[in-house]
């Protein structure tokens, strides 16, 4: 069985208290430590899995980013993808979802024909968990999200759907879109033999003119999202610990607290 | 000159300390504890590239550069100083003088797996009698026509016990002094080989330290490694790379205390401020950075040079000398500035300490060091 894997991935920076542009409300990522997205390392992953047993299986990683985006797709090689495209022009500059998944999936359009497409649920910076259900929609393809188990049998897929007390199995078949969360699989290290080679490999970078986009449909001025405020949320207060004598006393004062706050009448 | 790391190095240090952090350090204080030989760990080194980074991929290598051997040895031993040297005398002592004198068929069959991390590797030279003075050796190596007889014993073996291939000196010809020892590469399992005493250490206790006994033990001809004769040229060339490893897990070792300590000093607060705010601790802290920056110059440059096929010997000793002192200053320091709870096991800066002291002795005491360093400033 030989599989073409695409996989979806975005450069994220390293931390919780990044910076924000004043003017475009926008993340700053220049100067900030950046890491490969938690559930998009999961994507990749389960991706490789597949590779681990099917070795003629062929994974292509996509990124889109700024230019120093390159180094998260020589991680993604290094940790055993076989090819990696990144996406990148000032045109698309300030892409919210939409726009980046007609960029997304324009990519995906000329890498080729291909049998599953994971993306990584969300990434830890923007939180929407839209671009790779948005770039399924582009592609018309069918998609499942919060994939937490993966199995496949020559076409035919199938998997558990994470859901908040449970799970749902569905099958399905290829070509398809899968978004992975951290359930499904432990992402393994780049080898070092692996770096060596990924750095020393040929990463296209196509822009705009190269995916044959209407610039109409990516970039800031195309986004229909106006991100109007962006702050970081003040941390909750403490708690507040009843700590009476007896069962009947605690009782009493946390009754005593939500009439207070007119949470009971 | 280039002080810059390579995109290669710079993505290795990351790729190791991430796997330090996630894989070694969280077991690092119960192997240490145990005395217990991390196997699994060693074992996922090996998937990852880690157990043959500069040993070329036709060999089944990563096909990596000295430095970022260095850095991986480093990385790995700022977690677990026995984690490091476990790989340090598998690569150095092991793979390399395979790579650098072995037969194209001794590559096949034992460089091969020691690259990929599915076999361990080790060295034999150091006798109860034969230490700094490595020439008095006293295994000895019979040619009895269809194969070599080996009987003797060797001591302080790192990997001892838990390697399948051995790199074991012995005398050929006594009368011809250095001369006379050759170079064999002995298989776990080979009839008369025997692993003796395991060594209860002071530190690196995860690591192993073994006797290996030799009774009329038989090794094929084609196990000579390089020519009769050539035993001892072979292990001090063998040597001078181990003292790179040697100094970078000495490195490694003194940046985990250091880090450690500037996390407690931040956070440990006596006479109403934090430690970090004691002018007196902040300038022995500015000249333990320092001493670690030094250090590690000195070992990328050996290691340089290695890549570079220049002359390293003096400068790898150099680097080893520098990093061990600069180990057991920055360690020791490390303890003290934790106070009693430096002293305790609940904070990692004793088994640090413990594990520092080590790289002082093997691979080359401090004074072989300075004679190595001596002999190249008078020859």
């Amino acid at each position: 069985m030989s599989l073409k894997v695409i996989v979806l991935a975005k450069q994220v920076p390293d931390t919780n208290e990044v910076k924000i542009d004043p003017v475009k409300n926008t993340l700053i990522r220049e100067g900030v430590p950046s890491i490969l997205n938690h559930d998009d390392a999961n994507a990749l992953e389960e991706a490789l899995k597949i590779k681990d047993s099917h070795p003629d299986t062929h994974i292509t990683v996509i990124t889109m980013g700024p230019p120093q985006a390159k180094d998260l797709l020589i991680e993604c090689l290094a940790m055993g993808a076989d090819e990696g495209v990144l996406v990148s022009d000032r045109a698309l500059g300030g892409s919210d979802t939409w726009a980046t998944s007609n960029a997304l999936a324009a990519a995906v359009e000329k890498v080729g024909e291909f049998d599953i497409l994971f993306a990584g649920r969300q990434a830890i910076d923007g939180d929407t968990a839209q671009v790779g259900p948005q770039v399924a929609e582009k592609l018309g393809l069918p998609q499942v999200t919060y994939v937490r188990e993966f199995e496949i049998d020559g076409k035919d897929i199938t998997v558990k759907r994470a859901l908040e007390d449970g799970y749902e199995v569905i099958k399905l078949q290829t070509p398809c879109v899968l978004t992975t969360i951290k359930e499904l699989n432990t992402p393994r290290y780049m080898s070092v033999g692996g770096i060596y080679d990924a750095v020393k490999a040929d990463i296209p970078t196509w822009g705009a003119k190269e995916l044959e986009i209407d610039l109409s449909t990516v970039g800031l001025d195309a986004s229909p999202t106006n991100v109007y405020r962006s702050f970081t949320p003040a941390p909750k207060a403490k708690g507040v610990m009843i700590e009476k004598d007896t069962v009947e006393e605690n009782a009493e004062a946390l009754l005593a607290l939500l009439k207070e706050k007119y949470i009971i009448a | 000159m280039n002080y810059q790391l390579s995109k290669e190095q710079e993505f290795v240090r990351k790729m190791v300390r991430k796997f330090a952090e996630e894989e070694v350090a969280p077991i690092a204080a119960d192997i240490d504890k145990e005395h217990r030989f991390p196997v699994e760990t060693v074992e996922k080194m090996g998937r990852f590239g880690m157990m043959g980074v500069p040993i070329p991929k036709e060999y089944g290598g990563a096909g990596g550069d000295n430095i970022s051997y260095a850095i991986t040895v480093e990385e790995l031993s700022r977690a677990c100083g026995s984690t490091g040297v476990i790989c340090s005398a598998h690569t150095s002592l092991c793979a390399w003088p395979i790579l650098a004198y072995g037969t194209e068929e001794q590559k096949q069959k034992y460089l091969v797996p020691l690259a990929k991390g599915e076999h361990l590797g080790a060295f034999g030279l150091t006798e109860p009698n034969a230490g700094s003075d490595a020439g008095g050796q006293q295994t000895r190596a019979v040619d009895m026509g269809d194969h070599w007889e080996l009987n003797g014993a060797k001591v302080f073996i790192t990997n001892g016990g838990y390697s399948d291939t051995y790199i074991v000196m012995a005398m050929t010809d006594k009368k011809k002094g250095t001369r006379g020892i050759s170079a064999f590469i002995v298989e776990k399992g080979f009839p008369g080989f025997s692993i003796g005493k395991t060594e209860d250490k002071l530190g690196i206790c995860a690591s192993s330290t073994t006797e290996l006994v030799f009774q009329n033990c038989i090794v094929p001809k084609e196990n000579l490694l390089g020519k009769i004769g050539d035993g001892f040229k072979i292990a001090m060339s063998t040597l001078d790379g181990g003292r790179i490893g040697i100094a970078s897990q000495a490195l490694g070792i003194a940046q985990g205390a250091f880090d450690e300590t500037v996390e407690y000093m931040k956070a440990r607060k006596q006479f109403g401020r934090s430690l970090s705010k004691f002018q007196a601790l902040q300038f022995e802290m500015a000249d333990m950075k320092t001493r670690l920056e030094a250090a590690r110059l000195l070992i990328y440059r050996a290691a340089d040079m290695k890549d570079k096929g220049q002359k390293y010997s003096s400068h790898a000793a150099m680097a080893k000398l520098f990093a061990a002192e600069t180990a057991m200053h920055v360690t020791t320091k490390a303890v003290q500035f934790h106070g009693g709870y430096g002293y305790i096991k609940d904070y990692p800066v004793e088994r640090m300490m413990r594990d520092a002291k080590i790289t002082e002795i093997y691979e080359g005491t401090s004074e072989v060091q300075k004679l190595v360093i001596a002999a190249d400033i008078f020859r």
